[in-house]
């Protein structure tokens, strides 16, 4: 007798969880949709997309990142997308090439070239973790799009130059 | 024999050719429709609108696909067995018209009116199955094979419990035609069967999805893990019989619902056929909605569920309704 009570109860239990299901979909079948229709609209709350890394600049000079040129950054990356280029030192009796090496050089501070291969790129934080002097971040750029490849390979430092100057145009206006 | 006889309604002859033309312009009308309802309400059940971009909300979206289906390339796979794989889509479409035609859609218009119609549904309905078989053992793929397989053991396992709950209702009603049965009940959901036996609709219910391997019953497609079951092979239109012929199948089993268990065309102020054709749409929103909503089942479980529970169920619904009308006669 228990066993039949306890298919019984059994079996309510389950039409139950299904009334409840049909209950979930049946009122996102009334509600409206979530989705944007992207050509036609776009969502303006950005502020939590993951872009690709940037640099962050300088609080008295925007134009120049904080970056100090360590490499650990390009170390930590498990995918292998960040390549921190300085200039190499020149050695005595020799003439200055303006040949570059990866971070870290002698004497150099600041990087010649921030280069991010964003088709690499798993988004994972940990460039912007290992940074000692939290010089990167995600942008908010949602809309990146290209047939070619190479296109996701951004250089950083010029991308943060001509930031600046655009929001500095955009300021003076 | 003159023309007078061959143009009137009551020679069965001519009543065939155009209750067939009715049935066929229903059955590619209700394709549209039921295509586009079905990515609609897919869409709404997921937060997003569903088809939005061909035709206003997406309307012409089916003649899209349809156009898309019908200039695919035919092709056959090497080494099967041509003649069963090109009868397999022409006979899963073909008993549904056949099915479709002793439907009493109003109260004068049924196609061909019979008294064992009923019995005619349900014998034509398990040719369906075996064009599944010739689709998958003649299309020489293993997935294919396996979908036919799956089936056999489903379309057996749930045409038992289908036949008892029908069984029920054929017995209070006690006649075969769906004429007959539609006409005992009334336009109040008081006075219709399903709500008089409701353990026999429930069961007619879950069988009838069962039978038309929709989700959470489409075991035998499966389409995540036998890539698209029976019909693997196919292309263009011989895939397209078998879609159009699945949406036909679920008109036949809400066409049965309505008239066995939802009082037929009866209904206040409207004409019987609107009636009718609500109840139809009633029945096949419900398992749309039905799909969207449930994951697919294991196959041991759609087994349990048939031989476990449904069979069991229906057998004890038939019993005491034989004991209530044995009181009652
Ligand atoms: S987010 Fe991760 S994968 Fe992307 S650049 Fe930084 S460390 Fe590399
Ligand atoms: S870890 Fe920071 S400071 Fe070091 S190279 Fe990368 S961005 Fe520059």
């Amino acid at each position: 007798m228990s066993q039949l009570s306890q298919l019984i109860e059994e079996a309510y239990t389950g039409l139950k969880s299904l009334v409840i299901g049909l209950g979930v979909t049946g009122k996102a079948l009334c509600e409206p949709g979530v989705t944007v229709i992207y050509p036609k609209e776009e969502v303006d709350n950005l502020a939590t997309f993951r872009g690709h890394v940037e640099l962050i600049g300088k609080d008295d000079d925007p134009a120049v990142a904080r970056c100090v040129a360590c490499g650990a950054c390009a170390k930590a990356c498990p995918s292998n997308c960040i390549s921190v280029l300085c200039p190499v030192p020149v050695k005595e009796g020799e003439a200055d090439t303006g040949k570059l090496g990866p971070a870290p050089q002698k004497g150099s501070k600041t990087p010649a070239q921030f280069i991010v291969d964003y088709s690499l790129c798993s988004l994972c934080g940990q460039c912007a973790r290992a940074c000692p002097v939290d010089s990167l971040r995600f942008c908010h750029d949602a809309y990146t799009v290209a047939f070619d490849r190479k296109a996701f390979q951004f250089e950083l430092v010029s991308r943060l130059r001509q930031q600046a100057e655009q929001a500095l145009e955009g300021g003076e206006e | 024999m003159n023309m007078d006889m061959l143009l009137s309604l009551d020679y069965p002859l001519t009543r065939l050719v155009i209750g067939l033309l009715g049935i066929f312009a229903f059955v590619g009308l209700n394709g549209l429709i039921l295509v586009w309802v079905e990515r609609k309400v897919a869409g709404h059940c997921q937060y997003r609108p569903g088809p939005l971009h061909v035709g206003p909300h997406g309307l012409l979206q089916p003649l899209v696909d349809a156009v898309k289906l019908m200039g695919k390339q035919l092709v056959a796979p090497a080494r099967c067995d041509r003649v069963l794989f090109w009868t397999a889509p022409l006979l899963a479409f073909a008993p549904v018209t056949i099915c479709l035609l002793p439907l009493p859609y109003g109260p004068s218009l049924s196609p061909i009116p019979m008294n064992l119609g009923l019995v005619l549904i349900l014998a034509f309905s398990g040719l369906g199955v075996l064009s599944l078989i010739l689709a998958g053992w003649g299309s020489n793929n293993k997935y294919g094979l396996l979908g036919a397989a799956r089936a056999v053991a489903q379309s057996v396992a749930y045409e038992v419990p289908l036949l008892l709950s029908v069984m029920a209702v054929a017995l209070t009603a006690g006649s075969l035609d769906l004429y007959t049965i539609s006409a005992q009940q009334g336009g109040w959901p008081w006075q219709w069967y399903g709500v008089k036996n409701p353990l026999a609709f429930f069961i007619f219910l879950i069988c009838a999805v069962a039978e038309t391997n929709r989700a959470p019953f489409d075991l035998p497609e499966a389409e995540s893990e036998l890539t698209a079951g029976f019909h693997t092979e196919y292309s263009g239109m011989g895939f397209g019989l078998f879609f159009l012929a699945e949406y036909a199948n679920m008109i036949v089993v809400s066409g049965v619902a309505a008239a066995l268990f939802l009082g037929g065309w009866q209904g206040p102020f409207l004409p019987g056929v609107w009636w009718f054709l609500v109840k139809i749409y009633c029945v096949l929103f419900f398992i749309i909605w039905l799909r969207w909503t449930y994951p697919r089942v294991r196959f041991d479980q759609l087994l349990n569920l048939s031989w476990k529970w449904l069979t069991p169920l229906a057998l004890i619904d038939l019993a005491l309704t034989v004991v209530v009308a044995g009181l009652g006669g």
